[in-house]
């Protein structure tokens, strides 16, 4: 553990409990948008760099953009006594989190090479994707497509049909965006919604 | 945001690269960190900053939603298509091994690496057009609310 | 347990605390934005969660150098004939057979740290000691992260629909709606059973 480690630990503790005391959404987005960009600082020193630029451009840009885009459309503010501190939800958190933090007593220590994700399955990917793939340097990508191509296959099932879905409850039909005046080309205020 | 001209100009400027960055990520993902998923991300960001500056009709005429929405099923199209196309060249699904060619070798991608190019590919295309769809699906409520608003002002 | 061993599990107490904080936004706030901006920071945990767990110390990120990965091309290309892959690395490189075990990955790396050109040479790595990181957290947490953000589009999607048959996004304001309306539709129901007790009696 380096200070750089112990420094975006501690902004993001800071940034999570901003987001959950922070009353105005606006501001808790933007928060959202930090903390991911501090997750994907600490991802690329956990040697995942693949991992850390996706969350980079998912979390602190297209996750903001489309959260700004509903505040657009359902308002800004939180209402007062929503947002005031509750005692159980705070003791069951707190009761859980003292389990949780008992269980990982038993975890393996961060960095062992001797930690059993790292010995199975042998011989590694690494070892395996110089045979197989006939050198590729990049070994997630191996992985991804291939050892685990099915998998992948499901999950861009899965993010084809959310967009459906998503396309299915917002999209306005024709006569709704005649009623509206939204038809394109008549749309004066479009270039300020945003 | 019409009325800001730095930030026009500054996006006019980043887009170029932010799309050619995408490219990179998408082909060179083989090589060095990147992929399908991490370009797609990146290619629909170009594209939302784009729509998010010009305007939503802005970039729908670069990019009309008709296209977008045939992109969101022909990317999966690809994915599953290379598993059916190792299968009528004998081997499982998804078995790129079958994909074995030797056209132009060491300058077209054969086996495990064209299989690997092909399946990005479409995770790819997929991504991209699911990000933007959504964020159309989005903005164009924002902006069918702002008209709706201006023609019945509320009182 | 020692002092030292108790450090070694830092990831996972930042991780717990991390979660928690994003499980008391989800359970005790009534905004459902704010329930969202909670479930995004529970998940962003769980990334953290399984890419701490591949790290290994003194490791590196799992792309093997060029030359290495050359090497290893020309190395499993038994079977065909092209030699497109081998040529940044290629003196005395013989066939090996199938032998693509940790032995196999050893001398690999010993041909292309003897190799004059190229990454490994340039730069004096150790190419025969180089230790990854696991890859396989990451490339199972990629794939989360984007179907995380389709699903969370999904979820907003809805309480835009939500805000618009509602007006409002607290839970228990639309909870209050909810109750009025059912109650509203019972006592209708009953005006319809007394106007008319024939229809209903059947």
């Amino acid at each position: 553990m380096t200070a750089i480690d112990v420094a975006i630990l501690l902004f993001l503790a800071i940034t999570a409990v901003t987001i959950a005391r922070i009353r105005d959404l606006w501001a808790a987005v933007m928060f959202t948008g930090i903390y991911s960009f501090l997750s994907a600082s600490w991802m690329l020193l956990l040697d995942a760099p693949d991992v850390s630029f996706t969350e980079a451009a998912v979390g602190a840009g297209i996750s903001t953009v489309l959260m700004l885009s509903t505040l657009a459309l359902t308002g800004t503010t939180e209402k007062a006594s929503g947002a005031k501190f509750r005692p159980i939800p705070f003791m069951v958190v707190v009761l859980t989190g003292c389990m949780l933090i008992y269980g990982t007593l038993d975890m393996p220590q961060i960095g062992d090479p001797s930690d059993p994700i790292h010995i199975h399955p042998s011989p590694s990917f690494v070892e395996r994707t110089q045979g197989d793939m006939h050198g590729l340097p990049n070994v997630v990508t191996a992985v991804l497509g291939s050892y685990r191509g099915y998998d992948t296959l499901g999950e861009t099932t899965v993010v084809f049909t959310a967009g459906i879905a998503v396309l299915l409850i917002l999209r306005r039909g024709k006569e709704e965006d005649s009623k509206t005046g939204g038809r394109p080309g008549s749309a004066a205020a479009s270039g300020d919604n945003a | 945001m019409k009325t800001f001209p730095i930030i026009r100009v500054v996006t006019k400027i980043l887009i170029p690269y932010i799309l050619l960055f995408g490219c990179y990520v998408q082909f060179h993902g083989d090589y060095g960190p990147g992929g399908g998923f991490q370009a797609g991300v990146i290619f629909a960001s170009g594209l939302i900053l784009y729509g998010l500056v010009f305007g939503l009709d802005a970039v729908r005429t670069v990019a009309p939603p008709r296209v977008i929405e045939k992109l969101m099923s022909l990317g999966v199209l690809i994915f599953a298509g290379t598993g059916v196309l190792t299968m009528l060249l004998g081997g499982n699904f998804l078995d790129y091994d079958y994909l074995e060619h030797h056209v132009l070798p060491g300058i077209l991608p054969t086996g495990q690496h064209l299989g690997l190019f092909l399946v990005e590919l479409g995770v790819g295309v997929t991504v991209t057009a699911v990000m933007t769809m959504i964020f159309y699906a989005f903005a164009g409520r924002v902006q069918a609310k702002h008209v709706q608003a201006k023609q019945e002002p509320t009182p | 347990m020692t002092m030292v061993q108790a450090l070694g599990l830092y990831n996972y107490w930042v991780v717990v605390f991390l979660m928690m904080t994003g499980f008391y936004i989800v359970i005790a706030r009534r905004n459902l934005i704010k329930s969202i901006l909670g479930l995004n920071i529970f998940q962003t945990s769980v990334f953290l969660l399984y890419i701490s767990m591949g790290k290994i110390d003194g490791a590196t990120a799992p792309i093997v150098p060029p030359d290495i990965a050359a090497a290893a091309a020309h190395h499993g290309d038994h079977h065909s004939d092209h030699h497109g892959h081998g040529e940044h690395a290629g003196h005395g490189v013989v066939d090996h057979g199938v032998d693509h075990g940790v032995d196999g990955a050893t001398e690999i790396a010993h041909e292309a740290a003897h190799s004059a050109t190229g990454y490994v040479a340039m730069t004096g790595i150790d190419a025969e000691n180089i230790v990854y990181s696991n890859p396989l957290p990451s490339v199972l947490m990629l794939t989360a992260i984007v179907v995380g953000i389709a699903t969370t589009a999904l979820a907003l999607a809805l309480i835009v629909r939500v805000r618009e048959d509602y007006g409002t996004v607290e839970e228990d304001e639309i909870l209050q709606i909810n109750q009025e309306e059912w109650a509203a539709g019972r006592e209708r129901a009953a005006k319809k059973k007394k106007a008319s007790p024939g229809v209903s009696a059947r």
